[in-house]
């Protein structure tokens, strides 16, 4: 039987259905029409469905639907301010931080979550704060420069 | 208008420059559409049933209960897939792949399919799909396999490359051979020899995105594909072939693709969601999960290699012989084949002999994976080459350097090379500060060389001119890493235009002509030539629309920084006419403005990479951690510089997960034990330093800009880099890849035995 949730998604609030066992990712993307965050695993060990739902970094694939009752959520389609990308997106084009880019909703989100605890990253806390988040293309070097530039502009250093 | 595709030596203005990726933002807002990010009205929901056993006779499927099941719309077996083939083995292999006929070769091998309306019903019926297994004897290993005693997966597998051919089925599909000269006499004359035996466990390319498809399929045999591929031209060749459909009446339409390394150059699931659809009449989406990627899609082979080199004191090689088993999977590939072809191509030799053995196992049949059987075969034998310069009390570098192939050198496997990068890339490691700093406890130095063929093939691209005087140039190579921007940059180049005036499309199937894959290393180097000749036919008609205009003769035109210019002094006073004049008067001039090139690009140029690593290995628990690690590689020319020094990480990254961690465990019962990413496990973020680069430019002589492939050749000298770091800081020499913690310490407790 389906269930309706009530639930605040990049600042909108937003109403849909879905099965008590669907996982909060196969709501976002077949309910709610929201295909950033991707499934790469299904089972939480690759990072590309990663959200936040109140703040918290979370991979979707491992949350229910119904879960997001109540909540904030955020996706990387809400992560620019309309046609201002956030300075992640921006530094992850400029450092080519991504090659084919499906992993890069994840690690904008995981690199958000990460710099809102922690602004002023050294690089092993971001080669740590990333590390749930699996890339297969970049090696992650561009990556970790393209974290560390971003962290130096929102700093404004 | 010039087709010669000889090296120009041009000055540039765009090419080497560094401008943004033109799919930046789509990718970074989450906007980009990917293989599973399609659907389609009315769509259904396709899973597929997988044998659970490694080796085991189909006796009866009853779907009967399932096709029963409400919402369920259809359900496939062999039965809907009949053998259309005609003979051509490799495809029947590919068919047999996708959907198990009279035996399930593998665990995970597909059985059946079902269409529903959801996913959760179309899971439900799966479970409704009766199957009478008989369950036969199963061998998973390559040396275990090649055992007279070893079960035998095919009744009628008689070795190919052998004389007299055998009268006993096996399961070596293949012998082959490459050398010259005489390795018996050359070993003569060795005075230190080093022989080894190596192993590689299998490896999965590890694509973030598993396989995804959008299939429609009508009863009139139009149908459409939306997919995430490597090569959208050979799956549609692939599908038609396999389900009797015309090629032109199956549009395929390539996704962005999250990640390929070779696993999705041939087909999958793809027949299958298109068996689904024709026979339910609707749009199906199927989309595997990350366990079907493990266990069915295609990774590379398991090998086990033997190698001897044999050297007089002063460092020259005189002999070299390498036999190489790669496991294939279940059916035939040419794997052991370019093993034994690329295994001594860095070197110079006068004797020199490989030998190949192609086997089949109850594993998934093999895809290629980056550099397919290179770094397998770099790994033993730059490991002997490396334990070879110890015994000579040579420093590595130079020992390489001294018997390092040149321009003019026999390869290994048959060629003369021309001029090739394998000695300035070892010339640059000799004078890199990596070769100079310090090392701690327990901390070692591994340098090895690699080498890549790089493909051209077959390719075709449009250049068309918007009445604006904006380009838009389609090709039918998928962009895998960033070749929209490298394509752009050549487009702008020969037309003398910003690049921000050129955008790149990747055009379906019914929008171009056929393009062979993205694969090879191939994607820029041919794509590119296209897009040169491409333009320069563009730039004809430009020209003849200026001298018309002007009512001048054609000669008189030349076209130079974006503009057509009157030459000659007759012509003195008319000014310069742009790209965005001629472009804006087209319909008055004769018309679209438009440039075509199809053509082989034949001539890619070799690649050779040399890569030096630092480890740590803590003795007590076997963990090798990655300190340092720089790649020294020739790109010919690098088009977008960052793209290129992206490949060289990747590949990078991807070895050293291979060296150090990634390995398909099967158990006794033949079952794959981690199919997932928590215990397959890649490298991460953590577990990574920066990777230096070093892009060599020596130009391919068969190229107008001398671009070489990239993508490759980086992923090729890893294994044998950390083995050679790793053999140092623990001081055993290490012959089995990964070098997983367990296997390190029996090394070292080995040796400590000894």
């Amino acid at each position: 039987m389906s269930v309706k949730v009530s639930t605040t998604i990049n600042g909108d609030q937003i109403d849909f259905i879905c099965e008590p066992d669907e996982t909060l990712l196969d709501a976002l993307r077949n309910r709610v029409g929201l295909t950033g965050a991707k499934e790469g695993c299904g089972t939480g060990d690759c990072g590309a469905c990663s959200i936040t739902i109140d703040g918290r970094l979370v991979c979707s694939c491992l949350a229910l639907g119904v879960e997001a009752e109540g909540r904030e959520i955020e996706t990387v389609e809400g992560m620019a301010d309309g046609d201002k990308l956030h300075p992640l997106q921006r530094k992850f084009i400029e450092h080519a931080a991504l090659q084919c880019g499906i992993c890069t909703p994840g690690f904008l989100i995981a690199a958000r979550a990460l710099l809102s605890r922690n602004p002023d990253p050294d690089e092993e806390e971001i080669r740590f704060g990333l590390a749930g988040n699996l890339c297969r293309c970049t090696g992650y070097d561009k990556i970790v420069r393209a974290v560390q530039d971003a962290a130096r502009e929102m700093r404004g250093a | 208008m010039s087709m010669d595709t000889s090296f120009t030596n041009q000055k540039f203005k765009s090419v080497g420059t560094r401008p943004l990726r033109p799919d930046g933002i789509d990718k970074v807002t989450g906007r980009a559409k990917y293989g599973a990010d399609a659907n389609a009205p009315g769509q259904l929901i396709g899973r597929i049933l997988r044998s659970p056993h490694p080796h085991a006779r189909i006796r009866k499927i009853d779907a009967s209960k399932a096709e029963k099941l409400p919402g369920v719309k259809a359900v496939v077996t062999a039965a809907d897939m009949p053998d259309l083939t005609d003979g051509d083995k490799s495809m029947f292999d590919v068919l047999e792949n996708c959907m198990a006929r009279t035996t399930a070769f593998y665990d995970g091998h597909a059985v059946a399919a079902v269409a529903a309306i959801d996913a959760k019903t179309a899971r439900e019926a799966l479970k409704l799909i009766k199957i009478d297994y008989e369950i036969l004897p199963h061998v998973t290993d390559v040396d275990e396999a090649m055992k007279p005693s070893a079960p035998v997966l095919h009744s009628k597998m008689f070795t190919e490359g052998v004389e007299p051919k055998p009268n006993k089925a096996s399961n070596i599909a293949k012998r082959t051979e490459f050398g010259h000269g005489d390795v018996g006499a050359g070993f003569q004359e060795a005075e230190v020899v080093v022989s080894r035996s190596f192993k590689t466990e299998q490896t999965h390319q590890g694509y973030i995105e598993p396989h995804a498809c959008l299939a429609s399929v009508g009863p009139d045999g139009h149908g459409e594909l939306w997919v995430c591929t490597q090569g959208h031209f050979v799956y549609r060749n692939q599908c038609a072939q396999l389900l009797g459909m015309d090629v032109s009446k199956l549009r395929v339409t390539a996704s962005e693709i999250g990640g390929g390394f070779g696993g999705k150059t041939h087909v999958w699931c793809e027949p299958v969601a298109l068996a689904l659809s024709r026979k339910a009449n609707r749009p199906v989406k199927l989309v595997m999960t990350r366990e079907e990627v493990f266990r069915a899609s295609g990774p590379t082979n398991a090998t086990s290699i033997d190698v001897k080199i044999g050297a007089r004191k002063d460092g020259t090689i005189v002999a070299a012989e390498a036999t190489l088993r790669y496991s294939g999977g279940p059916y035939l590939g040419a794997w052991a084949e370019l093993g034994a072809m690329t295994s001594f191509a860095c070197y110079d030799l006068a004797n020199v002999k490989t030998v190949g053995y192609e086997v089949v196992v109850n594993r998934p049949k093999t895809a290629a994976y980056r550099a397919p059987s290179a770094p397998m075969a770099a790994f033993a034998v730059e490991s002997v080459v490396d334990e070879l310069a110890h015994k000579l009390g040579m420093d590595p570098v130079e020992f390489r350097l001294k018997n390092a192939a040149r321009e003019g050198t026999k390869s290994s496997y048959g060629p003369v090379y021309g001029p090739i990068g394998i000695g300035p890339t070892l010339e640059a490691a000799k004078n890199h500060p990596h070769m100079q700093a310090p090392l701690g406890k327990n901390q070692g130095r591994g340098m090895a060389c690699g080498f890549w063929f790089n493909f051209g093939g077959q390719t075709c691209t449009d250049i068309n001119i918007g009445i604006d005087g904006t380009v838009t140039v389609t090709v039918g190579t998928i962009d895998v890493g960033g070749s929209r921007a490298s394509l752009t940059l050549i487009a702008a180049e020969e037309l003398g235009v910003p690049y921000e005036q050129v955008k790149v499309v990747i055009g379906d199937t019914g929008t171009i002509g056929h393009n062979d894959m993205t694969d090879g290393s191939r994607g820029t180097f041919s794509s590119g030539m296209a897009t040169v000749f491409a333009a320069r036919n563009a730039i004809k008609i430009l020209r003849e629309r200026a001298s018309k205009t002007w009512d001048i003769p054609l000669d008189d035109v030349v076209w130079e920084d974006g503009q057509a210019k009157a030459i000659g002094e007759s012509h003195g006073n008319l000014a310069p006419m742009s790209l965005k004049e001629i472009a804006a008067a087209a319909g008055n001039t004769g018309g679209p403005i438009a440039g075509h090139n199809e053509i082989v690009a034949d001539g890619a140029g070799v690649s050779f990479a040399t890569h030096i690593c630092d480890v740590e290995v803590d003795p007590e628990t076997g963990k090798t951690n990655i300190l340092r690690y720089t790649v020294i590689q020739d790109a010919g020319k690098a088009v977008h510089p960052t793209y290129v020094e992206g490949q060289y990480q990747g590949g990078a990254a991807q070895g050293i997960g291979w060296a150090l961690n990634e390995e398909y465990i099967y158990g006794k019962d033949g079952r794959l034990q981690n199919a997932g990413f928590l215990d397959y496990r890649i490298p991460v973020c953590s577990d990574l330093p920066f990777i230096d680069t070093v892009i060599l430019e020596i130009p391919n002589p068969n190229h107008p800009y001398g671009v070489r492939g990239v993508g490759e050749t980086s992923i090729v000298p890893p294994l044998a880099a950390v083995g050679n770091a790793v053999s140092n800081a623990a001081g055993v020499r290490m012959t089995h890849v990964p070098m997983s913690p367990p296997r390190i310490l029996k090394a070292i407790d080995g040796a400590r035995t000894n």
